[in-house]
Order: C-alpha cells, then sequence, then structure tokens
C-alpha cells in the first residue's frame, strides 16, 4: 500500500484522528501535548498517529492535506486543523460538541 | 533581513491587513535555530465567511517558503474585525516545548 493510501485508509477508518508529535501520554512537542490535551478533556476515544514513528506519513501527509504541520486533527474524514484552531475549539467548546457528536454517530451506524 | 521582517512584508503585500502581530517565540524551544518559532496575529476583513482551517491555508500558501526553511513552527491567529472586537484583544499563550523534535 502506497504511503497516501495508508493515510487514507487511517482516516476514513478512525472518527476521531490526531496525528501527532509523540503519544497522548509522552507528547514530544508543546503543541501535540496541547491538543491531545484538549481532546481528552472532550471524554470520548480518539484514534492516534505518532509522526515522529512514521516519517513517510510526516513528509507525504502535509501534501495530502495541505497543511504544513503538526498536530492535525481529523473528525469524520475532515481535517479539523491544528493546534490553535483546536484550542480555539476547545475554548469556545466546540471541540466538545463536534467529538461527541462524531462518537454519537459511528456508534448509531454500528449498532 | 530578519524572518519576522520577511513574514510582515509577505502578508502585507497579500492581504489586507488592520491588524498585524508577530513574535518570535524560538528562544522558547529546543534547537539552535533563533528564527524558528513564530505566532502570528492577524485581523483580517478577508477572513469573513471562511472557515478557520481555509484561513490557516490561505497564510501557509503566502509563507510557503519559509515554512520550508527556517520556519518550524507557526502559531496563528487569525481573526475578521467582529471577532477580533469580541475577543478585547487577547491572544492565546502558546505552549511550553517539549523538545521531541530537533529537526
Amino acid at each position: 500500500m502506497s504511503v497516501i493510501d495508508t493515510i487514507k485508509e487511517q482516516i476514513e477508518s478512525n472518527t476521531i484522528l490526531l496525528y501527532m508529535k509523540g503519544t497522548p501520554r509522552f507528547p514530544q512537542c508543546g503543541f501535540s501535548s496541547k491538543s491531545s490535551e484538549a481532546l481528552m478533556a472532550c471524554g470520548e476515544k480518539f484514534a492516534f498517529v505518532n509522526i515522529l514513528e512514521n516519517q513517510e506519513i510526516r513528509s507525504e501527509l502535509p501534501k495530502y492535506a495541505n497543511w504544513p504541520t503538526f498536530p492535525q486533527l481529523w473528525v469524520n474524514g475532515e481535517l479539523v486543523g491544528g493546534c490553535d484552531i483546536i484550542c480555539e475549539m476547545a475554548e469556545s467548546g466546540d471541540l466538545e460538541a463536534l467529538v461527541k457528536a462524531a462518537a454519537a454517530d459511528k456508534s448509531t451506524e454500528s449498532e | 533581513m530578519s524572518t519576522a521582517q520577511i513574514i510582515e512584508d509577505k502578508l502585507h503585500a497579500a492581504l489586507a491587513i488592520s491588524e498585524l502581530q508577530i513574535v518570535n517565540e524560538s528562544h522558547m524551544h529546543s534547537g539552535p535555530a533563533a528564527e524558528s518559532h513564530f505566532k502570528l496575529l492577524l485581523v483580517s476583513e478577508e477572513f469573513v465567511d471562511k472557515g478557520l482551517v481555509k484561513r490557516h491555508q490561505m497564510i501557509y500558501k503566502i509563507l510557503a517558503d519559509e515554512l520550508q526553511n527556517p520556519i518550524h513552527a507557526l502559531a496563528m491567529h487569525l481573526y475578521t474585525e467582529e471577532e477580533w472586537q469580541k475577543k478585547n484583544g487577547v491572544v492565546m499563550p502558546s505552549p511550553a516545548c517539549k523538545g521531541g523534535s530537533k529537526s
């Protein structure tokens, strides 16, 4: 599978997906740390990819997404944004609403 | 010319700007680069009716060369004039560095 196919597959099969540096428990970048904390505070499960251990994804995803930096949050197959957008949405309550709605849709689908 | 000056010139050339602040935050981060991490506050009516992702992509496009090198991180707070007035001129602080990526 090509890297782009892998990325597409990850984005399609994970309703809430964070591409980040490090992991939520051991983030290796302040922006990734802040983003995963905001996401965890929403109280729903989410998938993550540590791009420091996936160099191909690290180099290809920015071109695919038209977004040059990490972290990147993807919900329902769409790019939500990076740390600035995630944190602004967390502050306004929009992030929790988006994440909860996405998680609810997913559980309805699987019933 | 400093990177901050280049950023400022490019943004002014590309957008109608009502407020612009560029902060060099490189000292907060790991690595030797003195011009790697920046924070941008930009208020422009060109953001009206544009989603947050679209606004960021507009800036990424204008600064594409600088984002290759030397910019490693660019925090962006992009508002319309109406949104900026509601914020009362307060921008969120950037996070502290965790030192994971030296590239």
